[in-house]
């Protein structure tokens, strides 16, 4: 058993987890069909370790939805698969190629696969009857999602609609919807890039091995690092590199730019972080890029 | 297969140290477009190290296609499209930094007469209240406004920020004769504690630097405040209240007969052997375990989130509140409260709603409206009959299910609660409970 608190005092990382377990607990308790959306990145493991130990020793009340965009990496899904054994959870896969051929999506050729997430996303929840999705987003991640609830209301069509949110008051969240309607349910709202890491950190959780340093052949393309594979081949003038990187997101393969770094543990990552210079989505998230608004565009249209 | 191998970098060890050891600070702004609130949070942000380099960079070349002098720090924080294009802040957006003792939590609240239901939404989970006002300007009906909405809402930490102090040639004058009429206006108020700063957000002097235009002030810089605000002794460790949220029951064969109460302390300490009751059915037991995750702990106090066991097998279950037997709210459906209505069509005498209470939700039915009150006047309306949108008035309900409810003024958890449109599913107003009977 733990000492006695003398001061009564909880740090910020601990009143964060507090928190984000309470949000957990109460999605659980008040609708009928939750679902944790898992990208299989490291926000998504830390809401696993928050719903893990939101419900402990009960396995947890909800299942796990993975958009499987048929170009993840192959770390990545080796530790979701890790992750889901150890609890003893229960997984729903929805698979792009699947969602094209039930009409979910078309692919034009010229959406980029996460793109196409959102239709796949959109009716993996509706087909499932899902009624509240977690998903992994932040407020510090990014200008729109500043001003976005811990449960954000999404209509029949999936759409946030930013003028016109409810009011969320004190730790009183509204779970109304209507049939058809369904809630996204952010957890990590108040956590930033560093209590993440420290969090991982401190927990010593399980996360892909890309996000540590190691060797790779990569190109320089538009100012991104992209690591070379099926997909992504050198074309024109550009040359095939080994470096020494990491991958600070691991979004689809084709998208996911990485970064050079010598940080191959949580310390030097953090270390890393706190004298970073350029936020994580503007370094490496081709999707983002395209315009200011990028962001705003994609999650009116129901992106996570 | 854990890949997280540990540790070679000890100044990542001491960033992560401090990350997992700060203590946390949340606060709201108000102020209105022209206050320059937005310049200010920019400038907390920038001198705090807290913005990166490719956000600045967007901002200084949007700056510079508008033809603007200087870089507009208001641009970081205005996000949605239509803000950027109206130039001002119609949501709540919350931000933050960090400084090495503290990380801070800023809910960045609108100024306009019609978007009080922001203000009262961004105050209602801060530790302070940063209220800007214009130099030149004085104070306004919209910054009485802004403290008094913090007041009601029992945020116990003010700050008065004058900004603009350098189009007033840094005068002292201007300084004390508005710190003079805004502690007079306070006096009505329940205002804690109070700090005036005079500053200029644009050019950052009294934010994080002391400035050298103001050598006739003593007080301490906004950061300096901010970072030093003293707020652990804001919380109840008297007043034991537990709202049970979830019972965890693993139906396993490792867990059998595992039985916990979840919830988020909301007042007081519980410790294994404290004898406990259980409310609304009055039933008694003792604490036999306290629980976070796999540990067990000594003690659970605000804000954690725990397990509770109990020694005696009672009937528990979600919205049941865990007290002292001597230290108990009354279960009330008789609720007399202040309400602050958020939608357009006006709350009414005998209208029905959904009103949700800590973990407890039921219906309502409004009784009567005592009066509105006039956030700038302070004067009650008891004429009123009707509350508009975001109007502030003094209510009386009767609940389908009692309440275990305390006064606002003694605990910000057990007394708030929310009311829903049934027909939408709208939260269209937010209550603070004078009392329960």
């Amino acid at each position: 058993m733990t000492n006695t608190h003398v001061d009564y005092q909880l740090s910020q990382l601990d009143q964060l987890e507090a928190e984000s377990i309470h949000i957990f607990r109460e999605v659980a308790a008040e609708f009928e069909k939750p679902v944790l959306m898992f990208s299989g990145g490291k926000d998504s493991i830390v809401m696993l370790r928050l719903a893990e130990k939101a419900f402990f020793p009960a396995k947890l009340p909800f299942p796990l939805l993975q958009v499987d965009t048929g170009l993840d990496f192959d770390e990545v899904l080796s530790t979701r698969d890790s992750w889901v054994e150890r609890l003893g959870a229960r997984m729903v896969i929805a698979t792009i190629d699947e969602a094209i051929k039930a009409g979910h999506v078309v692919d034009d050729g010229k959406t980029s696969r996460n793109r196409m997430q959102i239709g796949t996303l959109l009716g993996a929840i509706e087909e499932n009857g899902f009624t509240a999705a977690f998903g992994g987003g932040r407020r510090d991640e990014e200008k729109a999602r500043a001003k976005e609830r811990v449960y954000s209301h999404r209509d029949d069509f999936g759409q946030w609609d930013p003028k016109n949110q409810r009011p969320e008051l004190w730790s009183l969240y509204n779970g109304r919807i209507h049939a058809g309607e369904h809630m996204r349910i952010f957890p990590l709202s108040n956590w930033t890039e560093l209590d993440i890491w420290s969090y991982i950190h401190r927990e010593q959780i399980e996360i892909p091995s890309i996000y540590f340093a190691h060797e790779r052949e990569v190109i320089e393309r538009d100012g991104m690092l992209l690591s070379v594979g099926p997909e992504i081949q050198p074309k024109g003038g550009e040359k095939v590199e080994t470096r020494m990187v990491r991958f600070r997101t691991v979004g689809d393969r084709t998208q996911t730019g990485c970064v050079e770094s010598e940080a191959t543990d949580t310390a030097s990552i953090i270390e890393e972080i706190a004298v970073a210079r350029v936020t994580e989505r503007g370094a490496t998230r081709g999707d983002d890029r395209f315009s200011e608004a990028a962001m705003e565009d994609r999650k009116k249209e129901g992106y996570f | 297969m854990a890949s997280t191998p540990q540790t070679q970098s000890s100044a990542g060890e001491e960033a992560a140290a401090v990350t997992e050891n700060a203590d946390l600070l949340r606060f709201a702004t108000a102020g209105s477009v022209d206050d320059g609130k937005s310049t200010l949070i920019g400038r907390l942000l920038l001198d705090s190290k807290s913005i990166f380099e490719d956000q600045l960079e967007a901002v200084e070349s949007t700056s510079q296609s508008k033809g603007y002098d200087y870089t507009d720090l208001a641009l970081l924080t205005d996000g949605l499209r239509s803000e950027r294009e109206q130039g001002i802040t119609i949501d709540v957006a919350y931000r933050y930094f960090a400084t090495p003792n503290r990380k801070f939590i800023i809910a960045d609240t609108p100024g306009h007469i019609q978007y009080t239901r922001n203000m009262v939404t961004g105050a209602s989970t801060a530790d302070l209240g940063l209220v800007l006002v214009d130099a030149r300007q004085g104070l306004t009906e919209q910054s009485r406004r802004h403290a008094v909405l913090l007041s009601l809402l029992r945020v116990p930490h003010l700050v008065l920020a004058i900004n603009k102090m350098d189009l007033v040639d840094w005068s002292e004058e201007v300084y004390e004769k508005i710190h003079r009429e805004f502690t007079q206006f306070a006096t009505k108020l329940n205002i804690p504690d109070l700090e005036v700063i005079p500053i200029s957000a644009l050019q950052g002097d009294n934010v994080v630097n002391r400035s050298e235009n103001t050598p006739w002030y003593s007080g301490p810089t906004l950061m300096h405040h901010l970072e030093h605000v003293h707020v652990a002794s804001d919380r109840d460790l008297v007043d034991t209240r537990f709202p049970v949220q979830y019972v965890i029951r693993p139906k396993s064969d490792q867990y059998h007969d595992f039985r916990g109460y979840a919830g988020q302390v909301a007042g007081g300490v519980l410790k294994k052997g404290d004898e406990v009751v259980v409310l609304p059915s009055g039933m008694t037991s003792t604490i036999s375990k306290v629980e976070l995750f796999d540990t067990e702990i000594a003690e659970a106090f605000p804000p954690m989130s725990v397990t509770i066991h109990l020694e005696d097998d009672v009937d528990v279950s979600r919205g049941d509140m865990i007290a002292r037997p001597k230290n108990a709210p009354k279960p009330s459906q008789d609720i007399d409260a202040m309400i602050c209505w958020m939608t357009n069509e006006p709350l009414k005498p005998r209208q029905k709603l959904a009103i949700k209470h800590t973990t407890r939700t039921g219906r309502a039915m409004v009784k009567d409206i005592q009066y509105r009150l006039d956030v700038n006047s302070l004067h009650r309306d008891q004429e009123a009959g009707e509350l508009g949108l975001n109007e502030i008035g003094r209510v009386q309900l009767r609940t389908t299910v009692p309440l275990l409810c305390d006064p606002y003024s003694k605990n910000r958890t057990t007394g708030s609660f929310i009311l829903i449109d049934e027909a939408t599913g709208v939260t269209v107003g937010a209550g603070m409970i004078n009392s329960g009977s």
